[in-house]
């Protein structure tokens, strides 16, 4: 039982090899040299490669380096060592685009932060509101970032609560300034500084957090996707496969390999236009089904049109009977290509016609003690209150039609 | 004879409907999306278009919407589907008749010489569905003359759901066939004018009974 294509077979086996062992799939074993990136970089493209190095969201090593230029102008000197120090990537051939608007947006919280700090002389005061602002926006950042690695796992309530925690800690970070500093000039200038510093960081969160909601969007879409393609396969596999490996089977047999073809091409065609209906509880479901029975006992392709459709009771069951019996007829002794049924339902009257352009018979030469259309089919509908009309004559293909009221 | 354009994106299935027609028309070109059909329809001009409802590229009903009036070729309707939307769909496009694939090359002659002479070929499902869109009571008729059928075209579609071929009908109710024609190109030109609310949604929708 070796499969054909072995070839195919071990490869795929190699592919599949370091993601099971991984545990972290997509992504490479180690983490990258520490180099500088300049495709995409801000500056120099140092705080891209740290972060690609590290293995951490680049906003927070920009941002660390922001908070460290405030604070003591290290930011600066730090950067300028890397710069100097760590050679360029090797394949970034592009030449560096700069985003000005983020280079703008981190220059603006580098000056708002200096503005608290040195400018209005608010440097410890300020302390803990932007401590607890920091902690705030860091909560943010930190949520959203995870947000994206398991966008699957965290559940969508704890992501609002988190949201609303940073939130909550920004603005009261923003309200300590406002509760400390009485003096009106002072808190006007603080707020401006807070308002530029918010600013910035949302000029930098806004491309990645519609970044972020588009990713959703898409990976929500592909798994709907995904599963109608796994429902359509495995039927496909049960239903399709199967009937084509039973035609190959009888490849000599052209009336049977015809019967299985129509009878996959019916259940196909159900499963795919048919509104799903019980064959039990409504009429015209249950004349399709009817005609597919006959088709496959006796391989004769039967045409079913519906008009109009109603719930089954026990006067359409013994219409379905007889029709049944008319099709069985029509399929069998009629030598006909192909049988018509027509089933309609207009108001209480429903009407079913069963027609071949078959041979036709005599219907006054059937011997009395026939069961067939006597019984079956004109006897049946007249017990039941209905009528049937046979229209036949030798060569002219025979109608049935079949008349009954509602209950 | 009538020169045709066969739109399918199945190679196999032109094919075999080329070799089905043999000499009754001639083929004058063939394509398998819609750019394609668009750019050959408009350089060959044929009398009737072969229009598969299923293509890349927007469907049989794009073709149509792109050519309808600019090219004087006619369109018959050739599909596997059985979705009412989809084959109401293709006829309010533009198409003077649908039929399955499943019929058969002799049939198929007809019709695709019934449709270059401007009448209307309708499949026994097809009928089945107008007769389903026109047959509602509770939707107030706008236009009369327009969103209802007269009885004698209801005769008629019922009879050609019942499986009739035209002279059956014509012989049926006692009418000539060209008679048979005009009332089923009548039934066609309601199909296609009738401003009845979304007469196709409600078509499908009914079917979910």
């Amino acid at each position: 039982m070796r499969p054909v294509c072995s070839a195919c077979d071990d490869r795929c086996v190699e592919d599949a090899e370091p993601t099971t062992g991984g545990g972290t799939p997509g992504e490479p074993a180690g983490p990258p040299r520490l180099e500088r990136r300049p495709d995409g970089a801000l500056l120099a493209g140092v705080c891209r490669g740290l972060a690609a190095h590290l293995g951490i969201d680049q906003v927070v090593v920009r941002s660390a380096f922001v908070l460290l230029t405030v604070a003591s102008g290290l930011g600066i000197a730090v950067y300028w060592v890397f710069w100097l120090l760590v050679p360029p990537a090797e394949d970034s051939t592009r030449t560096a685009r700069h985003d000005w608007v983020q280079l703008l947006a981190y220059g603006a919280v580098a000056i708002g932060l200096s503005a608290l700090t040195w400018g209005t002389g608010l440097g410890r005061a300020a302390l803990w509101p932007l401590i607890a602002g920091g902690v705030g926006v860091a909560v943010l950042w930190q949520q959203a970032d995870r947000g994206q690695r398991q966008r699957w796992v965290v559940p969508l309530r704890q992501r609002w609560l988190r949201s609303l925690f940073g939130l909550a800690l920004v603005v009261g970070g923003i309200g300590g300034f406002v509760a400390q500093r009485v003096d009106p000039g002072e808190a006007r200038a603080v707020l401006i500084a807070t308002l530029i510093i918010l600013t910035g960081v949302a000029v930098i969160a806004t491309p990645w957090v519609v970044r972020l909601w588009q990713d959703l969007d898409a990976e929500r879409h592909e798994r709907i996707r995904s599963q109608e393609r796994a429902e359509l396969a495995a039927h496909i596999h049960d239903s399709v496969l199967h009937t084509l490996t039973l035609i190959q089977r009888n490849a000599h047999d052209p009336r049977e390999v015809q019967r299985l073809a129509r009878s996959q091409e019916r259940t196909l065609r159900a499963w795919l236009y048919q509104p799903r209906s019980d064959p039990d509880r409504t009429f015209a479901a249950a004349i399709r089904e009817l005609a597919g029975e006959v088709e496959d006992d006796h391989g004769v392709p039967i045409e079913v049109v519906c008009v109009g459709d109603t719930a089954l009771d026990e006067r359409l069951g013994a219409a379905l009977q007889a029709a049944r019996e008319a099709m069985v007829n029509a399929a069998k002794y009629a030598e006909a290509p192909s049988v018509s049924v027509y089933g309609e339902v207009e108001g209480d009257q429903v009407a079913i016609f069963v027609r071949d352009r078959g041979k036709g018979f005599d219907l006054d030469a059937i011997p009395e003690d026939r069961m067939g259309v006597r019984q079956s089919i004109i006897g049946r509908m007249e017990r039941n209150g209905g009528r049937a009309i046979v229209r036949t004559a030798p060569g002219e293909g025979t109608e049935v039609r079949l008349e009954i009221k509602k209950a | 004879m009538k020169r045709v354009v066969l739109v399918d994106d199945h190679q196999m299935f032109r094919t075999g409907v080329k070799a089905e027609l043999g000499d009754a028309v001639e083929v004058v070109g063939e394509a398998g999306d819609v750019e394609e059909a668009v750019s050959v329809i408009r350089a060959a001009r044929p009398d009737v278009v072969l229009l598969d409802v299923h293509l890349p590229g927007g469907g049989g009903i794009e073709v149509l919407r792109r050519l309808h009036g600019s090219v004087p070729s006619r369109f018959l309707a050739l599909s596997v589907s059985d979705a009412a939307e989809d084959v109401i769909g293709v006829v309010r496009g533009g198409a003077r008749g649908y039929v399955t694939k499943t019929i058969s090359g002799p049939e198929l002659t007809d019709a695709i010489a019934r449709v270059a002479e401007g009448d209307a070929v309708f499949s026994p499902r097809l009928a089945g569905f107008v007769l389903d869109a026109f047959a509602a009571t509770d939707v107030p008729a706008v236009d009369p003359e327009l969103d209802r059928l007269t009885q004698r075209e209801r005769e008629v579609l019922r009879l050609i759901a019942r499986g009739y071929a035209y002279k059956e009908i014509a012989k049926e109710l006692f009418i000539s066939v060209k008679t048979v024609e005009t009332h089923v190109s009548s039934v066609l030109r309601k199909l296609q004018l009738s401003n009845r609310h979304e007469l196709s949604r409600w078509a499908a929708a009914r079917r979910l009974v």
